[in-house]
């Protein structure tokens, strides 16, 4: 009978949970290829916009305590520091909006080929560069997308 | 799924939209509290901008309760992550459009 | 834009070939084998052991285990059986990724180092062997088989075939290769975490048996599949298909099958007609 083992933060105690990885398996991203990297971004980025939002949310409730009040948010996000966190927001906003509409279409089954027969060295099919390129455009367009911000934000304009 | 995709399509409309609309004055200015009130003067930009809270809200907090729900699979934990978020959603909706309808009624300075 | 993705396929391919002939040129003559143990039920802790094993060029990591087993340490926990990546034995971590050890050179790990450890996501049963009886209830619950109640197998009278061409069997062929080896199960983040979700294998079965004309069942209405921790649990992070040695592609399985629950791929499956002979007794 298989005993329990504890593996990461989830406490494991039924027979089930034995020697899974946990959000171990989440974390890393590495040695199964670009959807891998993909998934562990989008998750990433996902997080990181939920927070943005909910502080966004509250830094734009200040405007309801009078010009004081926003000045005084203003000088608390107007830093260096608030600018390269907004530069940050851009390109995770860019890239999990260019990824998820990748991911609607290939959730669908679109874009990953019709089955068929698979011969040596029994590469995947839906492991295509068509739907690969995706994940390479979104990168791509989030990296220009921090350029132009940061060129608004600490261009001056 | 359906609702995560579709207010995720969605709300990228309506965020492009909002993000476009800095293009039309230089950045630092359209921050000046002035021309923010003016905005929320404005009702079509109030219905954008209530849009962009009720989808994303839906959509961020939809994202962490699959997230969660893929941790633990006993019925009091789904339930509680069902209900929180369901919870966090309102919660952050009612805050954001209470600032709306307050920034709304403000004179502008 | 469809021109330069084809071209980065083709010098992809074209990389991929060189270096895997490459490779097999480089020889190690030794490499150190770091064999995971574990013996829960004897009170043994977990620890690496580490074994120096001979190698030669079609050296696998089976052989490597083995002559380990023959001459270094009897008592190494290994399950094997076909050594011909058929049966889908002796699936374990190799230098942390799901790999078959009948179907892995040594010389292609390059490395003086292999890890050999037991797959992520099964129960430990002791050393490399893991449990699969959890993998197999999943399959199970897919009902992977042939429902169809238009054939009557108990009148054998009159023989008779499924008409089925060959670009119906091309729907599902590839999925049919699966060897339930478990590479997928272990590689795959959601079932890292979630208990209750089948795993890449027992869905790509599920979609094997959907798109077969010969099958007349509905698999899409099951708990198992249309369920929060089912297929909806997918998020096509591909590892799945990235570690699978026969080229199944649980990946592609699974989103046709969710594409079909979306409603966003054709619904009215084609079924397969029953061939008539036309007498008794005699095959056609």
């Amino acid at each position: 009978m298989p005993t329990s083992n504890r593996r990461g933060l989830i406490r494991t105690t039924e027979e089930d949970r034995n020697n899974r990885e946990g959000l171990k398996g989440w974390l890393n991203p590495a040695r199964y290829g670009w959807e891998r990297v993909s998934y562990w971004l989008q998750r990433l980025t996902g997080l990181f916009l939920l927070i943005y939002f909910v502080g966004h949310i509250y830094e734009t409730s200040s405007l309801t305590g009078g010009p004081g009040a926003w000045n005084a948010m203003l000088q608390f996000t107007e830093t260096s520091w608030g600018h390269l966190f907004l530069i940050l927001v851009i390109g995770t906003s860019t890239y999990h909006s260019t990824n998820g509409i990748r991911l609607i279409f290939t959730e669908a089954g679109r874009g990953l080929g019709r089955p068929g027969r698979p011969d040596y060295p029994y590469d995947a099919l839906s492991l295509n560069y068509r739907q690969k390129s995706g994940i390479w455009v979104a990168l791509i367009l989030a990296a220009v997308a921090m350029l132009y911000g940061g060129n608004v934000l600490f261009g001056g304009e | 799924m359906r609702i995560h995709y579709i207010t995720g399509l969605a709300a990228l409309f309506v965020v492009a939209v909002h993000i476009l609309m800095r293009l039309i004055m230089p950045f630092h200015t359209s921050l000046q509290y002035s021309n923010v009130i003016a905005n929320y003067h404005n009702f079509p930009y109030v219905v954008l901008l209530e849009s962009i809270l009720v989808l994303l809200a839906i959509h961020g907090f939809n994202g962490l309760r699959i997230m969660l729900l893929e941790l633990r699979q006993n019925r009091a934990w789904e339930n509680g992550v069902t209900i929180s978020t369901i919870a966090a959603m309102i919660a952050i909706i009612a805050f954001g459009t209470r600032t709306i309808i307050i920034a709304n009624g403000l004179g502008v300075v | 834009m469809s021109g330069i993705i084809k071209k980065i396929s083709m010098l992809r391919t074209r990389q991929n070939t060189e270096e895997r002939s490459k490779k097999s040129l480089r020889v190690r003559s030794s490499v150190v084998l770091r064999v995971y143990r574990s013996n829960k039920a004897n009170g043994d802790m977990a620890r690496f052991d580490k074994f120096d094993v001979p190698t030669q060029r079609w050296t696998t990591v089976l052989d490597a285990l083995l002559y380990a087993k023959a001459y270094k340490d009897t008592s190494i926990g290994i399950r094997y059986s076909c050594r011909m990546a058929s049966c889908g034995s002796c699936g374990m971590k190799i230098n942390g990724r799901p790999r078959l050890a009948c179907y892995t050179n040594i010389s292609e790990l390059e490395s003086d180092v292999i890890s050999c450890e037991p797959l992520s996501n099964f129960p430990l049963i002791r050393d490399l062997v893991t449990d699969f009886s959890q993998f197999f209830r999943h399959h199970k619950s897919v009902q992977p088989y042939i429902i169809n109640q238009n054939t009557d197998l108990h009148d054998s009278s009159e023989l008779s075939e499924f008409i089925q061409g060959p670009r119906d069997v091309d729907e599902y062929l590839q999925f049919s290769y699966c060897i339930k080896c478990g590479l997928c199960y272990s590689a795959c983040p959601t079932v890292a975490t979630d208990m209750k979700f089948p795993g890449p294998q027992a869905l790509a079965q599920a979609y094997r048996y959907s798109a077969d004309t010969r099958d007349i069942g509905s698999r899409e209405d099951l708990k198992t599949i249309d369920d929060k921790h089912g297929i909806w649990r997918c998020h096509f992070a591909g590892s799945c298909s990235n570690v699978c040695p026969k080229g199944v592609d649980p990946a592609l399985g699974i989103q046709l099958l969710r594409g079909h629950l979306m409603s966003f791929s054709k619904h009215g499956k084609k079924i397969a007609e029953l061939k008539h002979h036309s007498h008794g007794n005699q095959l056609s």
